[in-house]
């Protein structure tokens, strides 16, 4: 790869050991994917898939002391993802006690991240590109982030660009100010190699559509046909709300880091068919398919007929769009019902600075009086622990699905369940 | 038996360990879940290949990694705390979190694993659990039954 006179010279020691380890990681990184060249960091803020504080990282714990202790400062500040715990969500008393043990080093990492260059107390959340969050990155910004809901939102409907890094590998991007030129950054890594056509009769659920794409072309960059005429042409809260969430399982349930929709996503209106490798493959998707597709999940709680105990929405953290349309569905849905609060212990997760934002309007209180708990955590961290994995659990994300024991519903059934329409 | 197989090198080192097979995509964060110091037993209920078995000392004999991007975090932490696979040897090229993870270990720690991706299918179709493989620095793999 070639370095710069600068970047050299970090390599060489001129900033001290650990700037020169940092530089050796993506240099090594880089090279192994062929990169030819590192090329600066130009988004405002980076952002950190490591937010938690889990006892098991004692060597990430290290590692941070490390950079700590030799003056490492970010030459971006960055966002972080959400935090694990809250005292609001229901959790009985053992499992509190292992909620206290497990996230005990929670303070400590904090402290860590913040000398780092952490961008505020309450910057965590995995949907920092919300425009209530503020690091949202503009097209064509080179980005050095890891949480592969977000690396995909910011690619696909960004247009920025980034590659699908790890934990750590992001944060050295943001110190050093360098990535390594391959993959997603490129041109040509952008390029789909599957042609997606949907030929469904109504429009499709974005998680299960997410999921049925992500598990077919596992890390390759789809272009999606056909989408544009259940989300229309333009980029408006709607379709990017549903973007948001098909994009993360399209994500979590394979590894896209990009994917274009035709019409809609900024490169497709831009470049269009151009877009499309000459030997890609083609992916039909009609309602038979979706079944298919929603069917192959297994269900691993030890009693599958098991009542739920708890409900999770939010993974990755919801709009400020969706917690109205969601208080307005369940208001009216609870009341068809003859019902004043939920049937199920449900949790709604978003951005600390979105919920600050809904709580300035009137659905905050009809949503609390419904019974459902808001809040700021991670699901994914909520069900790590492992007496909640045991809890027969129920979400509309396929992200939750995948990497936890919750079960998926759409989000019609996940409403008929949770307001006693549906045991 | 002996059979020879060429990849590409990753990360340098010579050593010789006995093989752990996972036929499909090797999920990080999922496998590693209980990881402690020296020890870790792989906690993925979907890998049915390696669910319950230790990890730790093998040379590891895998498609790709699957699952969370904090994987390469995962890697290097279990190489801290000295539960990590003794190598990485890869069917398919490697992906970035997997590289990541062999990367940081190999700056970061004095606890190395060698990696060597691109083997091709014909080699994850051979070596099965328990096999010698002899790792090379020039990215050879020498399997032994």
């Amino acid at each position: 790869m070639r370095l710069t006179e600068e970047q050299q010279a970090i390599l060489d020691g001129k900033n001290g050991e650990v700037m020169a380890k940092i530089m050796r990681t993506l240099v090594m990184y880089g090279d192994t994917f062929g990169a030819t060249e590192m090329v600066p960091v130009t988004s405002t803020y980076g952002h950190i898939v490591t937010s938690f504080g889990v006892i098991v990282i004692k060597g990430v714990f290290d590692l941070m002391d490390e950079l700590v202790s030799a003056g490492v400062v970010s030459q971006q500040k960055f966002s972080a993802d959400p935090r694990p715990c809250d005292k609001k969500v229901p959790k009985n008393l053992l499992q509190n006690i292992v909620f206290k043990v497990m996230y005990g080093p929670q303070k400590r990492y904090e402290a860590q991240l913040k000398k780092i260059g952490l961008l505020r107390d309450d910057a965590f959340t995995c949907a920092c590109y919300f425009p209530e969050v503020g690091n949202r990155p503009k097209k064509g910004d080179v980005l050095s982030w890891a949480e592969s809901s977000a690396v995909n939102y910011a690619n696909s409907v960004l247009g920025a660009r980034c590659n699908r890094n790890s934990g750590i590998i992001e944060m050295f991007g943001s110190i050093i100010g360098y990535v390594p030129y391959f993959g997603l950054l490129t041109d040509e890594g952008r390029k789909a190699s599957w042609i997606v056509e949907i030929k469904t009769t109504e429009r499709p659920e974005a998680q299960l559509l997410g999921s049925a794409i992500g598990m077919k072309v596992l890390e390759d960059v789809p272009y999606v046909k056909g989408l544009d005429k259940w989300l229309g042409s333009e980029l408006n809260d709607d379709a990017t709300t549903y973007l948001k969430d098909f994009g993360a399982a399209t994500a979590s349930n394979g590894s896209v880091g990009l994917y274009h929709i035709e019409n809609l996503t900024p490169e497709a209106v831009e470049q269009g068919e151009s877009l499309i490798r000459p030997d890609a493959k083609t992916y039909v998707i009609d309602d038979a398919e979706l079944e298919r597709v929603k069917n192959s999940y297994p269900v691993i709680w030890k009693n599958k007929d098991a009542k739920p105990k708890l409900c999770f929405m939010g993974c990755p953290h919801m709009t400020l769009a969706q917690l109205h349309d969601w208080t307005e569905r369940i208001a009216a849905k609870l009341e068809q019902n003859g019902r004043k609060r939920v049937a199920i212990k449900t949790v709604f997760t978003s951005a600390p600075d979105v919920i600050k934002e809904f709580e300035k309007t009137p659905d905050a209180a009809r949503l609390k009086k419904a019974g459902v708990v808001l809040s700021y955590i991670c699901p994914l961290m909520y069900m790590n622990n492992p007496l909640c994995a045991g809890m027969p659990v129920i979400t509309n994300s396929n992200k939750l699905r995948t990497y936890t024991s919750a079960r998926y519903y759409t989000d019609a059934d996940i409403l008929d369940r949770i307001t006693g329409g549906k045991k | 038996m002996e059979k020879i197989f060429k990849g590409r090198t990753v990360v340098p080192g010579t050593v010789t360990l006995k093989a752990l097979v996972s036929r499909g995509g090797f999920n990080t964060l999922a496998s590693f879940k209980d990881c402690k110091q020296g020890k870790n037993v792989c906690t993925d209920q979907n890998n049915a290949d390696l669910y319950g078995k230790s990890t730790v000392g093998v040379a590891l004999c895998l498609p790709q990694t699957i699952g969370s991007t904090t994987g390469g975090m995962v890697l290097f932490n279990a190489a801290v705390i000295g539960c990590n696979p003794g190598a990485l040897l890869f069917s398919n090229p490697i992906d970035s979190l997997a590289a990541a993870g062999a990367i940081l270990a190999s700056v970061w720690t004095p606890n190395s694993m060698p990696t060597v991706d691109g083997l091709g299918d014909e080699f994850l179709q051979y070596v099965k659990d328990g096999m010698t493989v002899e790792i090379k620095e020039d990215g050879t793999v020498v399997v032994t039954d």
